[in-house]
């Protein structure tokens, strides 16, 4: 599944946050199909790096493609276009609380296509089953949900569109180790059938191991890309606190050679 | 992107009817996808065959809509297969068929018939009666606090006090000023006006005189404080709601109600009245100066003629009803800021409801004071 351009590709890439740089000169891709983990201290600049990608935070300089098109050298319809294949699940779901889940997920279907109303219920029902959620989550509102529904229902939300792309800040964050598990391994199911790139900022070590194919660690405004195993041996002191503190290492290596 | 569309042949031999698809099949073909499936005709047919060797694009949304229309014609009882899919798509359709689909949920609420209204009328009711309750709850919770800060009164927070006083009072003085200066002004014009048909326009001074001392000051003053102060009340308190710091507050043994509620009604009771005679003095300027310009009634005629119209208690009515708007509008910003449940949503409903609240008790309680006044006949 690596034809094609890459779904991301990013040169030079410099973002300043209030006058302090964030990223100096990165240069990565994401291949179609790949799920590129990226962790990194806290205020490291993960979420910042997710946000200007998405096209929410202008770059300072440097050039990001999406699927082999700059996005800022387009109008905004060919640009609505582009951004209908990458869909974006925030941190705590995001979802719109006056909506029901459903609502939620009809949101893009009727914006983006417009498509007739009974297609949109039928689509939010498939992608309501297809995030693992009961049917009876559908009429309930975002407050109504445990953290672990509502990341799924974002999900929801975010695939509804089928992208080719997906950005994922911190999915796991606040469930317990059985639904953040459960989580992984509803990306893996999703992604390996349908074949998605992703783009995940994450702190779990479990959730890199189990779904990621490659990691980026965002360490002195830089990027060191590697595979989790090559990563584990890198000499530089931060992967090394991460990967052998005491988080890293109980696990043993077997979970890291999971892919 | 110039995409190829999606295609659907159907064809018929004899009692099997084979349906070649093919193009992308993608949530953006759905809806033509769609409807042509919906116009097909399966005539007298006892087995179907979907040919789907020539899709050369599949998502979920694609393979959800094959197993539909396999769905739909094995509910018919007709025998249905679906071929030559290519194998990178297989893990795809297996995935959307492992899942139950639930049924279509409704996007659109309805209340459209007389149940759902009735149902509706009885649920405000309810909520109606329920948030009375739980605001005498409040309220008696209030009164208990209160006379334990009368008791001791070192626990009273100075500091939060003077902050309020400056936010609600201090910095609510231009408007109020302004507003009344303008409703005096008209006020005096409206009722020069009329009364000049009977040679009467200098009495027109005793109607704004008493207009403005008795109603229109204290009721301007406490309505621009209800949206200014008791819409902040709430949003304040209901946005620390959302964050927990209340309930962070409760685990450090700080009591809300000490800390937060106190601070600002004891502050709107002090700054209330105070807003209520500036609100009077820029009323009557604002009257003064139309009488002045525009009804030849020179300043020295209209003090005195103001002199005349406020007679013993006319000029402490407004400010003596102050402070009990000031509890009202503080009551329920607060109570309406401690409602606020975890979603910010509620934030906004309570901030609105808690205005409309308070606007509505100061025309109530003004309403109680206008008989008491009357039976005290002052």
């Amino acid at each position: 599944m690596s034809d094609g351009p890459p779904a991301i590709a990013v040169k030079g890439l410099v973002t300043r946050v209030g006058g302090r740089v964030l990223h100096d000169h990165l240069d990565f891709d994401v291949w179609p199909g790949e799920v590129l983990g990226v962790v990194g201290a806290s205020g490291a600049g993960k979420s910042v790096l997710l946000r200007v990608l998405v096209g929410l935070i202008a770059p300072a300089a440097g050039r990001i493609e999406i699927f082999g098109t700059d996005l800022a050298t387009l109008d905004r319809r060919r640009r609505r276009e582009i951004e209908a294949h990458a869909g974006v699940l925030f941190q705590d779901g995001a979802l719109f609380s006056s909506l029901t889940v459903a609502q939620n997920v009809a949101v893009p279907l009727r914006e983006t296509l417009g498509l007739p109303e009974r297609l949109i219920a039928e689509i939010a029902a498939l992608k309501i089953a297809l995030v693992g959620l009961p049917e009876d989550a559908a009429p309930k509102y975002p407050s109504e949900l445990s953290g672990g529904m509502r990341k799924r229902a974002g999900l929801a939300r975010a695939l509804a569109l089928d992208p080719k792309l997906l950005f994922l800040d911190e999915p796991t964050a606040g469930l317990d180790p059985i639904a953040a598990a459960e989580f992984d391994g509803l990306l893996v199911d999703l992604q390996r059938a349908q074949g998605f790139s992703v783009f995940l900022v994450t702190h779990d070590l479990d959730t890199l191991a189990t779904t990621a194919d490659r990691v980026a660690v965002l360490v002195d405004k830089g990027l060191i890309i590697g595979t989790i195993d090559e990563l584990r041996r890198h000499p530089h002191p931060w992967l090394r606190a991460y990967f052998g503190g005491p988080r890293g290492t109980h696990r043993g290596s077997d979970h890291g050679n999971a892919r | 992107m110039a995409e190829a569309t999606s295609w659907i042949e159907a064809e018929r031999r004899g009692g099997r009817l084979v349906l070649r698809v093919g193009g992308p099949w993608l949530v953006n073909e759905v809806a033509s996808l769609d409807r042509k499936l919906q116009a097909l005709e399966a005539g007298e047919i006892a087995e179907v065959e979907i040919d789907g060797g020539a899709i050369d694009a599949l998502d979920s949304v694609g393979a959800w809509l094959l197993l539909r229309t396999r769905r739909h014609f094995s509910e018919r009882g007709l025998e249905v297969t679906i071929e030559a899919l290519a194998p990178q798509f297989q893990a795809l359709l297996a995935q959307v068929e492992k899942r139950r689909v639930g049924s279509p949920p409704s996007l659109i609420r309805r209340h459209s018939t007389v149940i759902d209204a009735l149902a509706l009328i009885g649920m405000n009711t309810i909520d109606l009666v329920m948030r009375g309750i739980e605001f005498l709850g409040f309220f008696g919770f209030f009164c208990v606090t209160l006379v334990g800060s009368w008791r001791h009164p070192g626990r009273i927070r100075m500091t939060a006090l003077v902050v309020q006083m400056e936010r609600t009072g201090v910095s609510a003085v231009p408007i109020v000023g302004l507003l009344s200066f303008l409703i005096g002004a008209v006020f005096a014009y409206q009722g020069a006006d009329q009364l000049r048909r009977f040679g009467a326009d200098i009495y027109a001074v005793n109607l704004l005189a008493v207009s403005v001392l008795r109603e229109l000051g204290v009721i301007l003053a406490a309505i621009i404080v209800a949206g200014r102060s008791g819409s902040a009340f709430t949003a304040e308190i209901g946005t620390m709601q959302v964050n927990e710091e209340i309930d962070a507050m409760r685990t450090l043994g700080l009591d809300p109600m000490e800390v937060l509620v106190l601070p600002r009604l004891f502050g709107l009771i002090l700054t209330l009245p105070l807003l209520t005679f500036f609100a009077n003095f820029m009323g009557l300027i604002g009257g003064g100066l139309v009488f002045w310009g525009l009804f030849d009634v020179p300043p020295p005629l209209f003090l005195q003629q103001l002199r005349g119209a406020v007679q013993g208690w006319t000029f402490w009515l407004g400010p003596v009803k102050a402070p009990f708007f000031a509890i009202a509008i503080a009551l329920i910003g607060c109570h309406e800021g401690l409602r606020v449940s975890r979603s910010a949503e509620s934030v906004g409903r309570l901030t609105t409801l808690s205005v409309v609240e308070s606007i509505f008790l100061v025309i109530v309680i003004d309403a109680i004071f206008s008989l008491i006044f009357a039976r005290l006949d002052v």
